[in-house]
C-alpha cells in the first residue's frame, strides 16, 4: 500500500478491482464503509463475479478474467479525450514531459526490441533522450510528439469504449458510466482509491494490471495524497514482512539485489545501483545503496566483512537464472535437480499450479521436511486418499519429516501488514505439543550445520562459519534480539557529516533511522528499511497511542510504518509546486516557508524547498513514471494481453499468446488448453469464512463453509444440466476435480470477441486434511506459467470444462 | 438521551469506548412465561437494541463465528446445497445466520444481493414467551431482552409456534429451546453482544435502542442519498417494537430478504390457543366436574330398585332353558 | 344361531337366582382399563401444560421435562389401546331408531323414570355419544398430536399448521375432558355400573332397569345355550 488502512476512510472514491476487499480482507474493508458511512464515498466494483464487495457497492461491472489492462487503458483513454486529468500534478510530478527515444514504439501488440527466441526484448529504446548534461530531455509545453505524454495518448488510442466492450465484456454503458464516476477524482479535492489483490497479481501480466491502475492515479493525481494511492491488499497476514525482509529468491532484505553471474565483484554489483539523478537538483534516495548494503554485509558477517574484502561480498551467492522463484524450484525437482526441500509455513500442493506436476516433482525428493503447525497437504502428498489424493505411496520413496511449528497467537514478534505497520504482538497462549518456534528450530540446525562445517571443513565453509550469530542463547533467538538487528546499531561513533562534532550514535547503540546508516562499516543494519523500529527510547512497533490528531488516519504513534514511520508513501504530492495542499480539507503536509510540517513524515528531507526537488525521490527522475523505461520486462506501458489460456485470440496480434515475454518451461508449453477443447473462462478466489488451506483445519470455519463448490452462472446451468446444489465436474487439460454447484445470478455470461463466455468460479479452500470435506483446489486445474516480472503463477484466469457428475467416481 | 447517536458503543473498541451501564439480573424482569402477577421491578432499564445495518452488512459470517465460539456451540460440518448459507438453518447450536438473497430490483433492472443476519428480534410482545407453559423458562427483562432459562425449559416447542420469525430450535441433545439471547450474559457485565464485537464493518451495533434509532436514521439518510428511496427501520409494531431492528434498503419489502415477514405479529391462532380456549377451557372442564361433583352429591342416585331384580329374575325364568325345536338350522 | 342385534356373543347369563349377567370379558376389561389409566396420565400431564396453573402436575411425572417427554407416548398407548377397544365395541355402538326416543327423553333419564322410555339394548344412545366422541377426538388428538411431537416430528408440518394443530389439540382435548367427566359420571350416578368394569358382570336389575333389550337377548340365547 502507499497509502494505509486507516487512510481509505479519507476517499471520495473506491475502487476495487482486481480484489475483493470485503471478501478477503473484511477487517479492512471496514475502512471502505467508514468513508462511505462517514464521507458519502461510492463504491465501485469491476469483477467478473458479483461478490460480497460488489453486494455493498455503489456501481458494479463484470469483466472477462485477465482482460483488466484493456480496461484500465480505456479509462484513461476517455480520462484525456474528457479532460479529466489533473494537469498540475501532470506536469510536475510524472514523466509526462520526458522525451523518449525515437526508435522505440509499439506495433502488433509487441514494443520494438522483441526477440521471439529468447522471448525477450532488447530494451535499449525504451529510455529517455538524455542531452549533454547528462539529464534527461524534456518539454514542460507536452508539445513534443516524443514526450512521455504524446506516447500514452497513442499507446491508448486504440482502447475505445468499444474494444472495451468487446475484449472485457462490459457492457458499454457500464464502461462509461464508471470512467464518469473515475473521471470526477481529477479534481484536487475528490480522490479516489485503488484496493487490489491478488485479482490482479495472479496473471502472467500481473504487474502491468497494477502498472495500468497506478498510471491512471497519477494522471488524476492521486498518488500521495489522503484517500488515494494504489493500495496492494496483501494477502496473507505478514506477507507484506515476506518481502520487507527478502523471502524472495532473487531479494536480501530492505528490496536489495542478491547479486547476479555477470556481477562477479563489488565494483560491477555496485555500478549500476548507484543511480544518478537524472533531472537537476533531484534527490535519487538510490545513490544510498552502498549504505544500506554495507550495513548488511556487516550484520550479516560482523568482523569478517570489511572494507579490504568488499565487505565479503564473495559470500554472496551469484544468481545463474533471474530468481530460484517456486516455479522454477519444482520445475527443477521435477527434473529430479533437487534433492532436499524445505517447506516452511508453506503449502505448495495446494498453493502452486499444476498439482499433478507437483506429486511428481515431490516424489522425486529424497527428503521434504514440512515446517508447519498443521498436517499440511503438501506433507501428505504421498498419502492415499482416493479420489482427494490419488496416489501411489509404495511408489514413493520420499523421506518428510513434519517438524510442528508454532502458530502466530503462540508467538512474539511483529506483523507488518499491507499499510506497512509493523505491530508488535505478544504471544497469547502456549505452544501446544512438541511445536516449536520457527526461529528454535533454524537455529538447531544452523549450530548442527556450523558444527558439522567446523568439524568436517568443506568446499566454501567462510559464509557459515564467520556468519555473525550474536545472540544470547545460539539455539534460541528471541524475537527482540532479531528485530533489533533488524533495525541496526553503530558499530563505531557515528558522526552528522555535515558537524563531525555531532555524535549521533555510539558503538553498541540501536540507530533510529536509515539516515544514520554508513558505507564504511561503522554501522549494521539487517533491514535498512525497518531502521526505526527499534531505537535507543525502545521497541517502536509496540506503541499503541491511537491518538490522531484532527482525524486524518495517520496515527503516527501506533506501531511503526515503514520507511521511517511514514504513513503515506510521497506524500510530498499531497501539495502543489508551490507546497500548498491539493486540498486544504484534507492536508497532509505544507510548506511553511521553510520547511515542510504536516500530519505525516515527510517523503522528502523536511528543509528541501518544493519547486526543487520532486516528490519521488527514490526515482532518479524525482518524478513519477507514466513510461517506466526499461524497469518491466513486458513494456514500458502496460498493452492488452491474453492470459495464456483464453477464450479468444489477441485482437492486437492473433498470433501472440500470453505474455509474449513470460518464461514459460518447454514441457508446461504443451500443457496449456485451447478454447477449442475448454471453452469456459475459470478464476479461482477465496471466500470469507475461510483463509487459505488453514482454516478448513478450524470445527467453526468448516462448519461456515463445509465443502467444495464451484459457482456458475444460471445459463451454463442450464445449457449442462447442472442442478443447484448438484455435483459437477470440472475439468481441465492438467486435471480434473469434483464439486457441488453453486449456480447464481452473481456470474452472468459475457459476450467477447463476438462469443458467450462463460465464467466459471473456482474458490481455494479445500484439500484432503482437516476438519472440512474433501476436496480440491483449483491449482489441479491451474498452468505453469507465472507474471513475466515476479512469477506469480496465472491462477486468475484459465481455461477448463464442466459436466454434470452424479455419483461419487471410482478412483 | 442525547440528541444524535453516538459512535456505535460495540465493535469499534474494546473495552467499549463508552461502556454500557453494566448490571442487570433476575430483579430486572419484567415478563415470565407462564406466569402472571409478575411484580412490577423497582426499577426500569434503558431499553436496549441491536442494529443490523443491511446496507453495511458484507455477509462475512464473522457474527456467526463469535457466537459459535461466545456460547461455546458447535454446529455440524454440513454440506453445500448450493447456497452460502451454512448451516443451512437456525439450529440449536447456531443462533444466528446469514441468509442471502440474489435479487433483481425491477425498478432499476440491477441485481442486489441482499445478506440478512437472522436471529431472534427480541420482541418487545414475545410470542415465544405468550406461548411457552413452563413458568420462568422464557423471561423478559426491562431492558427488552428476551432470555431463555434452560433449567426452566421443557422442551416442547410450544415456543416455535409462538414465534412470528421461525427462531428457537430445540436441541436433540438436552431438549432445550436455544436462540440468540442477545448475549445477555455479556450485557450484564457492560459488554456488547459477540457478534457486534466481532463484526468488521460495524453493520452490527448495538446500545441504547433511542440511540440505535437515531444511529438508523442517519444510515437511512444515507442511502437514500444513494438512491435508496425505500430505505428504512424494521422495528414491527405488530410484536410492539423489536429489540434488534434492521436498516433495510427496502423497508418497504422485507420479505425480499429473505421472508423477513412483512407485518409480523403473533398468530391470532396462538392468541386464540393461549387466550381465550386457555380460559374458557379450564372454566368449563372446572364447571362440569364441579356441577357433576354436586349433582352427584345431592341428586337421587339412579338406584336398581329390589323389583328390578325380581323382574329380571322373572324373565330369565320366562325365557328358561326347555326342550324346543331348533329354529336355526 | 340368530343375528345377535343387542349382545355381544360372549355376554351371557352367569347366575340365575339372583340373576348376574356377564357384560365384559376379562380382555375388554383390562383393555378398558388401560385405556383409561392412559386418559388419566394424558389429561393430568396434558393440564398440566395447558394452563400454567396446573403446571405443578408435571410432579407426579417428575418435572417438566419428563412429562413432555411421556404424554405423547401415553398418547401412542391410548390411541391403540382404544383401537382395540373401539374394534370390540363399535358395533353395539352403532345407532338404532329407539336411541332417538331414549334421547328425546332424556329429562325422564335424569329423573329416573326408565319406564317410561323404550327398552334398549346394551348400550344406551348416552353411552353411544360418549363411545363415538371418544373415538372422534381421540383421532383428532393423535393426529394433532403427531404434528406438534418436536421430538421426533419436529418439521412434519409447517409452523403454521403447527399453530392450528396446538389449538385444535387442545380444544379437542377440553372436548375429551368434558365427555370424560360425564361418562364417570354417568357410571357412579347409574348404580351399579361400575362392576361390569370390574367384576364384568351386573345384576339383573340393572340389566332389566337399562338395558331389557340385551337381557332379553341374552336369556333367549342362553336358553338354547351351552347345554346344547
Amino acid at each position: 500500500m502507499t497509502n494505509s488502512w486507516t487512510d481509505i476512510k479519507n476517499t471520495d472514491l473506491v475502487v476495487v478491482m482486481g480484489g475483493n476487499a470485503a471478501e478477503a480482507h473484511p477487517c479492512g474493508f471496514k475502512w471502505v464503509t467508514e468513508a462511505k458511512a462517514a464521507r458519502g464515498a461510492k463504491l465501485i466494483v469491476v469483477d467478473p463475479r458479483y461478490t460480497r464487495t460488489a453486494s455493498v457497492s455503489d456501481y458494479y461491472a463484470p469483466i472477462r478474467p485477465g482482460s483488466d489492462i484493456a480496461f484500465l487503458m480505456g479509462v484513461i483513454r476517455w480520462c484525456i479525450e474528457n479532460d479529466k486529468v489533473q494537469w498540475d500534478y501532470v506536469r510536475h510530478f510524472t514523466n509526462a514531459a520526458f522525451l523518449v527515444k525515437d526508435e522505440f514504439g509499439w506495433a502488433d501488440g509487441l514494443f520494438t526490441g522483441y526477440d521471439e527466441e529468447r522471448r525477450d526484448y532488447d530494451k535499449d529504446s525504451w529510455d529517455y533522450k538524455i542531452g549533454e548534461d547528462g539529464f534527461a530531455e524534456i518539454d514542460p509545453t507536452l508539445q513534443d510528439p516524443r514526450c512521455v505524454w504524446n506516447l500514452l495518448k497513442a499507446h491508448v488510442d486504440p482502447y475505445t469504449p468499444e474494444f472495451v466492450e468487446n475484449v472485457c465484456g462490459t457492457p458499454k454503458d457500464r464502461f462509461l458510466t464508471i470512467c464518469e464516476m473515475i473521471g470526477e477524482c481529477s479534481t484536487p479535492t475528490k480522490t479516489m482509491t485503488s484496493m487490489y489483490a491478488l485479482g490482479w497479481t495472479q496473471h502472467s501480466k500481473g504487474a502491468q494490471n497494477i502498472r495500468g491502475m497506478a498510471m491512471l492515479q497519477l494522471i488524476l493525481g492521486n498518488i500521495g495524497v489522503r484517500g488515494g494511492g494504489m493500495n496492494a491488499l496483501r494477502g496473507h497476514s505478514n506477507i507484506q514482512g515476506l518481502t520487507d525482509i527478502g523471502l524472495m529468491s532473487n531479494l536480501i532484505p530492505g528490496y536489495l539485489n542478491i547479486p547476479t553471474e555477470s556481477e562477479p565483484d563489488w565494483q560491477s554489483y555496485m555500478s549500476s545501483r548507484r543511480f544518478a539523478p537524472l533531472r537537476p537538483g533531484q534527490t535519487s534516495y538510490w545513490q544510498n545503496y552502498e549504505k544500506f548494503m554495507v550495513s548488511f554485509m556487516k550484520a550479516m558477517w560482523g568482523d569478517a566483512a570489511t572494507a579490504q574484502n568488499d565487505w565479503a561480498y564473495h559470500y554472496l551467492p551469484k544468481l545463474d537464472v533471474p530468481a530460484y522463484d517456486g516455479m522454477r524450484m519444482f520445475e527443477l525437482m521435477n527434473h529430479g535437480q533437487v534433492n532436499l526441500y524445505f517447506c516452511q509455513g508453506f503449502n505448495p500442493l495446494l498453493a502452486f499450479p499444476d498439482r499433478a506436476k507437483l506429486t511428481e516433482a515431490f516424489s522425486k525428493l529424497k527428503m521434504l521436511v514440512v515446517m508447519d503447525p498443521l498436517k499440511t497437504e503438501t506433507s501428505h502428498f504421498w498419502q492415499n486418499h482416493g479420489i482427494y489424493n490419488d496416489v501411489d505411496p509404495a511408489s514413493i520413496q520420499t523421506e518428510v519429516l513434519e517438524l510442528p511449528t508454532t502458530c502466530f497467537a503462540e508467538d512474539e514478534g511483529a506483523l507488518v501488514n499491507s499499510g506497512r505497520w509493523l505491530q508488535w504482538h505478544w504471544p497469547g497462549a502456549t505452544p501446544p505439543g512438541e511445536a516449536k518456534h520457527d526461529t528454535w528450530i533454524m537455529a538447531q540446525i544452523w549450530t548442527r550445520v556450523r558444527q558439522l562445517y567446523q568439524d568436517e571443513g568443506g568446499v566454501f565453509p567462510d559464509p557459515i562459519l564467520n556468519l555473525s550469530w550474536d545472540y544470547a542463547d545460539p539455539g534460541d533467538p528471541k524475537a527482540e534480539e532479531l528485530a533489533r538487528e533488524m533495525n541496526g546499531r553503530a558499530l563505531e561513533t557515528v558522526r552528522d557529516p555535515d558537524d563531525p562534532t555531532r555524535v549521533i550514535a555510539e558503538p553498541g547503540q540501536q540507530l533510529s533511522g536509515f539516515g544514520e546508516l554508513r558505507d564504511d562499516g561503522s554501522t549494521m543494519a539487517g533491514c535498512w528499511i525497518y531502521t526505526g523500529s527499534w531505537t535507543e527510547d525502545g521497541n517502536m512497533m509496540a506503541r499503541r497511542d491511537n491518538n490522531d490528531p484532527d482525524d486524518t488516519g495517520a496515527y503516527l504513534n501506533w506501531a511503526f510504518s515503514w520507511p521511517a514511520n511514514r504513513r503515506i508513501l510521497y506524500n510530498r504530492a499531497s501539495a502543489d509546486l508551490q507546497g500548498r495542499p491539493w486540498d486544504p480539507s484534507r492536508k497532509l503536509l505544507e510548506w511553511n516557508g521553510e520547511r515542510w510540517e504536516g500530519y505525516d513524515v515527510p517523503d522528502i528531507p523536511p528543509t528541501s524547498r518544493p519547486e526543487d526537488v520532486g516528490p519521488f525521490i527514490m526515482n532518479p527522475e524525482g518524478s513519477s513514471r507514466l513510461f517506466s523505461r526499461g524497469m518491466m520486462r513486458d513494456g514500458p506501458f502496460p498493452a492488452h494481453m491474453e492470459p495464456f489460456e483464453s477464450p479468444m485470440a489477441n485482437v492486437f496480434n492473433p498470433k501472440m499468446r500470453g505474455n509474449p515475454v513470460a518464461r514459460v518451461f518447454a514441457a508446461d508449453a504443451e500443457r496449456f488448453a485451447t478454447s477449442e477443447e475448454f471453452p469456459l473462462v475459470a478464476t479461482s478466489y477465496r471466500l470469507t469464512e475461510h483463509f487459505h488451506y488453514w482454516t478448513k483445519h478450524n470445527p467453526v470455519n468448516a462448519a461456515l463453509q463445509p465443502e467444495f463448490f464451484v459457482e456458475i452462472s444460471e445459463e451454463l446451468a442450464a445449457e449442462k444440466g447442472i442442478a443447484k446444489g448438484g455435483r459437477v465436474r470440472i475439468w481441465g487439460k492438467r486435471g480434473q476435480v469434483w464439486a457441488k454447484a453453486v449456480v447464481t445470478k452473481r456470474i452472468r455470461p459475457l459476450t467477447c470477441d463476438g462469443k458467450t463466455v462463460h465464467v466459471v468460479g473456482i474458490p481455494l479452500h479445500w484439500g484432503f486434511m482437516g476438519s472440512a470435506r474433501k476436496g480440491w483446489g483449483p491449482n489441479s486445474l491451474t498452468p505453469f506459467v507465472g507474471d513475466a516480472n515476479v512469477e506469480t503463477p496465472e491462477f486468475k484466469a484459465f481455461l477448463v470444462n464442466i459436466e454434470p457428475a452424479s455419483e461419487e467416481p471410482v478412483a | 438521551m442525547s440528541d444524535t447517536a453516538p459512535q456505535p458503543t460495540t465493535a469499534a473498541a474494546n473495552p467499549p469506548v463508552q461502556p454500557i451501564a453494566p448490571g442487570f439480573d433476575a430483579r430486572d424482569v419484567v415478563r415470565i412465561s407462564a406466569t402472571s402477577n409478575v411484580p412490577q421491578p423497582e426499577r426500569q432499564l434503558t431499553k436496549l437494541a441491536k442494529l443490523i445495518d443491511v446496507s453495511k452488512c458484507i455477509g462475512c459470517k464473522a457474527c456467526q463465528s463469535a457466537c459459535i465460539e461466545w456460547n461455546d456451540t458447535m454446529p455440524a460440518v454440513e454440506e453445500n446445497v448450493g447456497v452460502y448459507e451454512n448451516p443451512h438453518d437456525l439450529t440449536p447450536d447456531m443462533f444466528t445466520l446469514m441468509r442471502f438473497a440474489e435479487w433483481e430490483n425491477p425498478a432499476t433492472n440491477e441485481l442486489e444481493w441482499l445478506i440478512r443476519k437472522d436471529g431472534c428480534m427480541h420482541c418487545e410482545d414475545p410470542g415465544c414467551l405468550k406461548a411457552c407453559p413452563a413458568p420462568g423458562a422464557i423471561v423478559q427483562y426491562s431492558n427488552g431482552i428476551v432470555d431463555f432459562i434452560h433449567e426452566n425449559c421443557i422442551g416442547c416447542g410450544y415456543c416455535i409456534k409462538g414465534c412470528p420469525f421461525d427462531i428457537p430450535r430445540i436441541s436433540r441433545v438436552d431438549h432445550t429451546a436455544y436462540k440468540c439471547t442477545l448475549c445477555s450474559d455479556r450485557v450484564a457485565v457492560g459488554q456488547g453482544p459477540a457478534c457486534a464485537k466481532a463484526c468488521p464493518t460495524e453493520a452490527i451495533v448495538f446500545g441504547t435502542k433511542e440511540d440505535m434509532v437515531a444511529h438508523a436514521e442517519t444510515r437511512i439518510e444515507d442511502l437514500k442519498s444513494r438512491g435508496y428511496e425505500n430505505a428504512g427501520i424494521y422495528d414491527p409494531e405488530g410484536v410492539g417494537g423489536t429489540h434488534v431492528i434492521y436498516v433495510l434498503h427496502h423497508a418497504d419489502k422485507p420479505s425480499i430478504y429473505n421472508d423477513l415477514p412483512d407485518n409480523p405479529r403473533i398468530s391470532p391462532i396462538v392468541e386464540g390457543w393461549k387466550g381465550v380456549t386457555k380460559t374458557a377451557g379450564l372454566a368449563v372442564m372446572g364447571l362440569a366436574a364441579i356441577g357433576a361433583t354436586l349433582h352427584g352429591l345431592f341428586a337421587r342416585a339412579n338406584q336398581v330398585e329390589p323389583e328390578d331384580e325380581v323382574e329380571a329374575e322373572r324373565l330369565v325364568e320366562t325365557e328358561a332353558p326347555q326342550p324346543q325345536p331348533r329354529e336355526d338350522v | 344361531m340368530p343375528r345377535l342385534r343387542y349382545s355381544e356373543p360372549g355376554d351371557h347369563i352367569e347366575s340365575r337366582a339372583p340373576v348376574t349377567v356377564s357384560r365384559y370379558r376379562g380382555i375388554t376389561r383390562l383393555n378398558h382399563w388401560v385405556t383409561a389409566t392412559s386418559l388419566i396420565l394424558l389429561l393430568l400431564s396434558g393440564l398440566a401444560l395447558f394452563h400454567p396453573s396446573l403446571f405443578f402436575l408435571t410432579g407426579i411425572f417428575g418435572g417438566g421435562q419428563v412429562t413432555r417427554w411421556i404424554h405423547p407416548i401415553i398418547g401412542i398407548v391410548l390411541f391403540f389401546s382404544f383401537l382395540l377397544l373401539f374394534l370390540q365395541l363399535w358395533r353395539l355402538n352403532l345407532p338404532r331408531p329407539e336411541d332417538r326416543t331414549w334421547v328425546a327423553n332424556i329429562g325422564e333419564v335424569v329423573k329416573g323414570h326408565e319406564e317410561k322410555l323404550p327398552e334398549l339394548g346394551k348400550y344406551n344412545a348416552g353411552q353411544k355419544f360418549v363411545f363415538w366422541a371418544m373415538s372422534v377426538l381421540i383421532v383428532v388428538l393423535i393426529v394433532s398430536g403427531v404434528m406438534i411431537w418436536e421430538e421426533y416430528f419436529p418439521a412434519l408440518v409447517s409452523i403454521p399448521l403447527r399453530r392450528i394443530a396446538v389449538l385444535v389439540h387442545s380444544l379437542a382435548a377440553v372436548a375429551i375432558i368434558l365427555v370424560f367427566i360425564l361418562h364417570v359420571y354417568a357410571a357412579i350416578w347409574t348404580r351399579g355400573t361400575i362392576s361390569a368394569m370390574t367384576r364384568g358382570t351386573v345384576t339383573g336389575g340393572w340389566a332389566w332397569r337399562h338395558h331389557r333389550k340385551w337381557l332379553r337377548e341374552i336369556a333367549g340365547r342362553d336358553r338354547k345355550g351351552p347345554a346344547e
